[in-house]
Formats: structure tokens, sequence, C-alpha cells
């Protein structure tokens, strides 16, 4: 390897773990960290739980001070936009118009949250993806009645629950017929209906908007498409992300729905990856190649890819695993429901203390919990080892989960 | 230093037993946090302080005395 050593672009999660791997994994050249934003790489996760509830600063979100960076060896630019790939000569192009030369570039670009149509121009509309963008909401907060989340996934929930602990009035408007219904389980969507009812939430499903409106270019409405009218000063969008692929595509790489790789993360050029939100990987817990918006996904590829670039080449294989947290109820996924055709409750649905187990045929392939880490932790072993409950000792909580993973262990 | 844990909202990550092996474990049934040392040495503070900053539920709460 020369000189020009690792590039990672994308300061996030899965590029400021992959940096200090790298270091850890043995990597001693040149190693580049680059990120967009103006921040030290920060974390995200709490941006809409702990930090707009208020019990945090942003400070505690900072992973590390520039000194740190330094006495690792790590070349970090903040700030700094990367314009286009040069592959055949390997330099990655800046914003400014300078270059980068690299040996092998990582892709770390994330993903940016879609934009609600209609909605530019007109102030107290708000996404949470970055610090700014939680700083703008929590100011509003503040200041705010009424709020309205359009969307009813993982991060619209999360707000909706810390803004009614602010004492907003909250209307959440849902487009399918249950809340998170990309993600979870029927039985798992209807307890957190019920839940964020008793939050005093009002719900709205299978609704649309039909019109923003605005006075004076400030939210003061949101009008469904069955007429209904909520006042709004606050309005929250959680409609899914785009990832960041424009670098990648341009540059003539495999993309579809984010940077199509291998189970070594490469992407179609041997010397460059992707990792994280922007990245499609073939998985064996997953129906076809998908790509995963969580921090155990950005986490674990970031162990995974240091490995690969510093010689010890292997197939990804983590178990998804994801988390929410909404108004006290910690929601814990373990694995990926889909094309799945039976479901067993494990623990009691009216306490919020549950765990639906999820089969595709005879496999188990996802667990969600509610306030049953137990669960979740035997479900991550049960799902890396390819073990599955029966659904009758799935649904039996005397059953203990741990005696098939201890059964199924070769005797020393 | 002092340290305590939010367990009601710990995901069991174990990002923070990968950081300071020394002073948490996890929880074998359930992944959740075990404070193996509430008050470690000087020579673990370091350590301490980047689980805490890695812990995706910020459930690590550290009082600092004067180290």
């Amino acid at each position: 390897m020369t000189d020009a050593g690792i590039v990672i672009v994308g300061a996030g999660q899965a590029g400021y773990q992959l940096a200090g791997a790298l270091r850890d994994a043995g990597h001693q050249g040149r190693l580049v960290l680059i990120g967009d934003e103006a921040e030290l790489p920060y974390q995200r996760p709490p941006l809409s739980k702990a930090f707009l509830s208020g019990t945090i600063g942003a400070e505690a979100l900072t992973f590390q001070q520039p000194a740190h960076f330094e006495s690792k060896g790590i070349d970090l630019r903040i700030g700094t936009r990367a314009e286009r790939l040069d592959r055949a000569g390997r330099k990655l192009i800046l914003a400014d118009g300078s270059h980068i030369g690299y040996d092998k570039l990582v892709l770390a670009t994330g993903a940016a949250n879609r934009a609600l149509p209609g909605a530019e121009g007109i102030g107290g509309i708000h996404s949470i993806r970055t610090i700014a963008d939680a700083r703008a909401i929590r100011e509003r907060l503040e200041r705010s009645k009424n709020a309205v989340v359009i969307g009813g996934g993982f991060l619209g929930l999360e707000f909706a629950a810390v803004a009614r602990e602010w004492g907003l009035a909250v209307s959440i408007i849902e487009a399918g017929p249950r809340l998170m219904g990309r993600a979870i389980s029927q039985p798992m969507a209807e307890a957190f209906r019920a839940h964020h009812v008793a939050l005093g939430s009002q719900l709205f499903l299978q609704a649309k908007v039909r019109r923003l409106i605005a006075e004076a270019g400030e939210i003061s409405a949101v009008e469904l498409d069955d007429g209904i009218l909520l006042p709004a000063d606050l309005v929250v969008v959680g409609i899914g992300v785009e990832p960041h692929v424009a670098l990648a595509r341009d540059a003539g790489l495999d993309c579809d729905n984010g940077i199509v790789v291998d189970g070594r993360l490469a992407t179609s050029d041997p010397a460059i990856f992707a990792l994280g939100d922007c990245a499609v990987f073939p998985s064996r817990f997953a129906l076809q190649p998908s790509r995963l918006e969580s921090i155990q996904n950005a986490m674990d590829q970031a162990r995974h890819l240091a490995a690969v670039l510093t010689g010890k080449p292997a197939s990804y294989d983590a178990v998804p695993w994801f988390w929410s947290d909404q108004g006290g109820a910690k929601l814990q996924i373990a694995g990926l429901a889909q094309g799945t055709d039976r479901e067993v409750l494990r623990g009691d649905g009216a306490e919020m203390k549950f765990s639906v187990f999820c089969y595709r045929g005879d496999r188990l392939v996802a667990v969600e919990s509610v306030n049953r880490p137990a669960d979740h932790m035997a479900a991550r072993r049960l799902l890396t080892a390819g073990l599955s409950p029966t659904p009758e000792q799935a649904a039996d909580p005397g059953f203990d989960l741990k005696s098939l993973f201890v059964a199924a262990q070769p005797a020393a | 230093m002092k340290i305590t844990v939010d367990m009601d909202k710990c995901i069991g990550a174990g990002l923070c037993v990968v950081a300071a092996p020394k002073v948490f474990a996890q929880n074998d049934d359930d992944g959740l946090v075990i404070v193996l040392d509430e008050n470690p040495p000087a020579d673990q503070h370091e350590a301490v302080r980047e689980a805490a900053r890695l812990c995706p539920a910020l459930v690590i709460h550290l009082q600092d005395d004067n180290d």
C-alpha cells in the first residue's frame, strides 16, 4: 500500500467507528476521515430522545475531542464536502477543488431524511437527522403548543413521546394502517398504538396530508385528506430516508436503493467499500440484499470492514438488531421480520411487557420485545446460531430459551 | 469517579464492555450492563469516559471528583 492510505467519506457513527477500529486492527498507514457537517463526530440516536427531552446537551453527544484524533493519527476533516470520485486516478475531489489520493476508499455517506412535498419555505417544519435539526426542534418545543408528527415510524414516535413530556398536544399522522408498519408485527404495532394513546397523543392512521397551511411564513395547521384540520406550530416529518449515493452513482458504481456491496462490503470497484446506512449488503437474515439504518449495523460493519482492510477478509454475518425508546417503553428487535407467516406472543401484552416471535415457516426470523430484555438477548443468540424454538416453547414464558443454545453446544 | 447507570434505558449494545472491560460487564441473561467497579481507579477513567460517550442509549453517568 502506498502513502495514499485509506480515506473514509462520512464521519457519522459508521465512519467514526471504522477509523478507530482500523487503528485498533493495526492499520498504520495514512487515515483520513471526512465529514460534511461542521461538528466533531457525534452520535445521533439520542437526538430524538434524551437531547430533545432536555436532559443532556450537545457536548454529551460528541464522541471525542480533536486531540484524540491527532493521537490516533486520524486526519479528521470536518466541514468538508466530497464532490466527485476519480476512480481511474484514485482521487477524491473535494468541494473546494482540492483532491485526496487513496489506496482504499470507504463510503460511509449515510442517508438523508425524505423531505415533505410542499414544505419548502414554511417555518416550523422540521426533521431529525443532525444536531442542528435537533437544536431547532428543541428551541421550538419550548414555545409551541400543538405538534403534528407526519409519519408513524421510530423517529416520529420517539419525538411524539418527548413532545408529550413537554406538554404539547400531539397528533400523529400515518399513511399506513398501523404504526411502524415496515418494521414490526401487527401485535407489537397495536400495543404501541395503545401506548401512544395512553401518553395522550391523537392518532390518525391511513391518513394523508392534503395541505400545509401557513400564516406569515410559519406553519399554522395541517389539513388531512378527509378535511380534518389540525392546528400546528411545530411539525416533525419522519417519512423515511434516501441513502446518499450520488458520489458512488456518478462514479459508475452499482447502486440499487443504496450502494451495492458484497459480503466483504466491497463495491463493484475493488478499491472502494461502503458501510452503514448507505450500503446494500447480502445477509442470511434477509430475503434479499438489504440496507439497514441502525447503530448495530454501523458498528458491526465498522469492525468487520476494519478486519477486511487489514488483511482478514471474511463475510459479514452479524445478526441485525434495533431499538427504540418511546415514553418509557423500550422496544428491542432482533432479526428481520420479512416474509413471516406466524407470530407467537410471549409475556403480558396488557402490561407492555411481552415479546412477539416471528416465524417464516418453522424458522424463527425475528423477535420484537418491549420491556423484556432477556427475550431480546436470547433472540440475538438464537438467530446467530440459527436455532428456532417451537412456537409452543416460544409462547411458554416458563420455558427457558437459553436451554436451546446450551443444548446445541457440543459436549466438551 | 463514581459511576451510576440507568438500567431502564440500557439496551445491551455492549459497547461499554469493549471500551472498559475491567469496569463493565453484561448480564448473561438480558445483556444489560453490570458495573464491576463503581469507583474505578484512575488508570481506568479514560476508558470509562469512552464507554459513557459510546453508549448509544446514554445510560452511563459519571460523577467526577477532582482526579
